[in-house]
């Protein structure tokens, strides 16, 4: 349903995505998960044929995102970061701007206007402004938004920001109920959220996609270890075993350079100071020590980290996972 | 084409629910009322004047006195007060963030900025058809040729419109309101001030090229009676070169 190609976006010399290629299928829930700034707006906004790609190509339902985007419009709901209201109209005449925009009139209208509303509990403050609504609401104004014409591929960026833990629980579950029936992309750093509502998360970092998997097998493969990167002068044949004695040290691994070596720890350990001693001890010209950064392992850390101050707020089921 | 339709029943929603409406068309009207009651009061003064020095009754021109006065002062106001009503079409959209969903729905930039442009030229054009209850008044007490007038009221529904498409191109550049209010306050007064350099220059070839850039002579035409194809073919392609103007730039929005 979205194929995603190579795509590259450059702004001037500052590289907001590099080379990213993902795809979704018919009926899937994809999370893109990563930090702010990692890139997660700019795909977005070039899948909905709202900026073009530098590098690379970007299909929805086989249309190109660059050379035939109104195709493409026609078949996505868009929910942007801020969510797109006009302060100044009541949530049913929003909804019917937008329905009309969408090409939708007379009893479609009145049938996708009733069905969002429904969807997204907001009978109560139909008839109100939208400059009166509360953050929660305004979100869910703009998700009533994206979902009015019944679209086959949603696109939502960062979906449950501003709502309160049982909004955000309704959403999650609107989400999964459009799993199936809907493609959709959403947008989060919250990994709790991702694991929630996704048969599959994107992790990116910097731009460039770091991990894809299914939730299960990411946490998997996330190890609780801490790594350092060790560059030596003059490093001996075994230094590999020399430095498994240390104590603290659980994996040592070579790298593509013969010099530097990466030797891992439990999480929450320093030993790079043991490490230092024993290394000048041994006269083997210690040049550079330092934390490897941002592996997949940091990203999900950051991830994580991030989610102890929410994890109050959310279901705990899924924060107690990680 | 239900998409500009739709354009322009929200934008006109959002102008009469926005205090803005009422104080621009307040001030218009006030303006144009007060500078009428102005006009109208120099000229019966000087009839009596004129009655008084010849006896009997003296025959005055409210097309000349009244009219062509009035049409001329309401150039400066509608300056000053259009790119008060077109300095939120886009630039709002873009503060507001709503712009990348209008660029995100499927509807062409043309459509956006036709049903914007229709939106706020009707605010206009109901304005203007208020202000009619002055020559209307005035025809019960008095005879004038009506003609003129409504050639006035034709070279004002164009210079606006000039003025509108001025405003919204300069809404289009920013997502600051009170720059692009000032920026199309520059151009227009560059526009105008064209006419000074264009009899500066005299009775050369560029001096002609540069009055027939400026709005002022065009419409001095009209308000006097006259109807050259000249001046609706200037007014009709300034006002759609600056649409297209604000096209492109909403287009390549996308691409930087």
């Amino acid at each position: 349903m979205i194929e995603v190609r190579n795509i590259t976006k450059r702004y001037g010399h500052l590289t907001a995505i590099d080379r990213v290629t993902f795809r979704v299928e018919k009926g899937e829930v994809l999370a893109f998960l990563g930090p702010n700034g990692a890139g997660k707006t700019t795909t977005m906004r070039i899948l909905t044929s709202f900026i073009p790609a530098t590098e690379g190509t970007a299909q929805v339902a086989g249309f190109d995102c660059a050379d035939q985007p109104d195709e493409v419009k026609k078949r996505i709901g868009y929910l942007p970061e801020t969510p797109p209201v006009y302060q100044e109209l009541t949530v049913s005449e929003y909804l019917a701007f937008v329905g009309k925009l969408r090409g939708l009139s007379g009893a479609d209208l009145t049938a996708g206007m009733n069905r969002v509303v429904e969807r997204l509990s907001l009978g109560s403050v139909r008839h109100r402004l939208i400059a009166n609504l509360s953050r929660g609401y305004r979100q869910r104004v703009g998700l009533a938004q994206a979902l009015i014409h019944d679209p086959p591929v949603l696109i939502l960026d960062e979906p449950t920001v501003g709502l309160d833990p049982k909004q955000i629980i309704e959403i999650r579950e609107l989400i999964k109920s459009l799993a199936g029936s809907h493609s959709v992309i959403l947008s989060t750093h919250i990994l709790p959220e991702a694991t929630a509502v996704c048969q599959r998360v994107v992790i990116i970092n910097g731009g460039r996609i770091v991990a894809e998997d299914t939730p299960d097998q990411l946490s998997a493969r996330l190890r609780r270890s801490e790594k350092i990167s060790v560059t030596l002068k003059a490093p001996p044949a075994n230094v590999l075993e020399r430095f498994r004695t240390v104590a603290g040290v659980e994996h040592v691994m070579t790298t593509p350079d013969p010099r530097t070596i990466l030797i891992e720890c439990a999480l929450g350990r320093d030993i790079r100071e043991e490490v230092a001693r024993y290394a000048v001890g041994q006269d083997w010209g210690l040049l550079e020590m330092k934390p490897v950064a941002m592996t997949l392992e940091d990203v999900f850390l950051r991830l994580t980290q991030r989610e102890d101050g929410l994890s109050k707020t959310d279901d705990t089921t899924e924060s107690e996972r990680y | 084409m239900p998409p500009v339709q739709a354009i322009i029943a929200k934008e006109l929603r959002s102008y009469f629910v926005s205090p803005i409406v009422y104080v621009v068309g307040g001030v218009f009207l006030l303006t144009f009322g007060f500078l009428a009651y102005l006009y109208i009061v120099f000229t019966g003064a000087q009839a009596i004047q004129l009655m008084q020095m010849q006896g009997g009754t003296a025959q005055i021109n409210l097309n000349d006195l009244v009219f062509r006065n009035l049409f001329a002062s309401m150039r400066f106001v509608l300056l000053l007060i259009l790119p008060i009503l077109t300095m939120r079409l886009l630039a709002e959209e873009r503060k507001l963030r709503t712009f990348e969903f209008l660029m995100t729905a499927p509807v062409r930039v043309s459509e956006i900025i036709v049903g914007k442009f229709i939106s706020v030229y009707l605010v206009f054009i109901g304005m203007l058809l208020l202000t009619t209850l002055v020559p209307l008044t005035l025809a019960l007490f008095s005879d004038f040729d009506w003609y003129p007038v409504l050639t006035g009221y034709l070279g004002m529904t164009l210079l606006g419109g000039f003025f509108l498409a001025v405003g919204l191109f300069a809404s289009s550049i920013t997502e600051n309101q009170i720059v692009a209010a000032f920026t199309s306050f520059g151009l227009l007064l560059m526009c105008w001030l064209l006419a000074g350099l264009g009899s500066l220059l005299g009775d050369t070839p560029a001096g002609h090229v540069v009055s027939y850039l400026s709005f002022m002579e065009h419409f001095d035409h009209l308000v006097r009676g006259l109807v050259d194809t000249k001046d609706l073919v200037y007014y009709v392609s300034g006002t759609v070169l600056m649409l297209f103007l604000a096209h492109r730039v909403v287009d390549s929005s996308r691409w930087k």
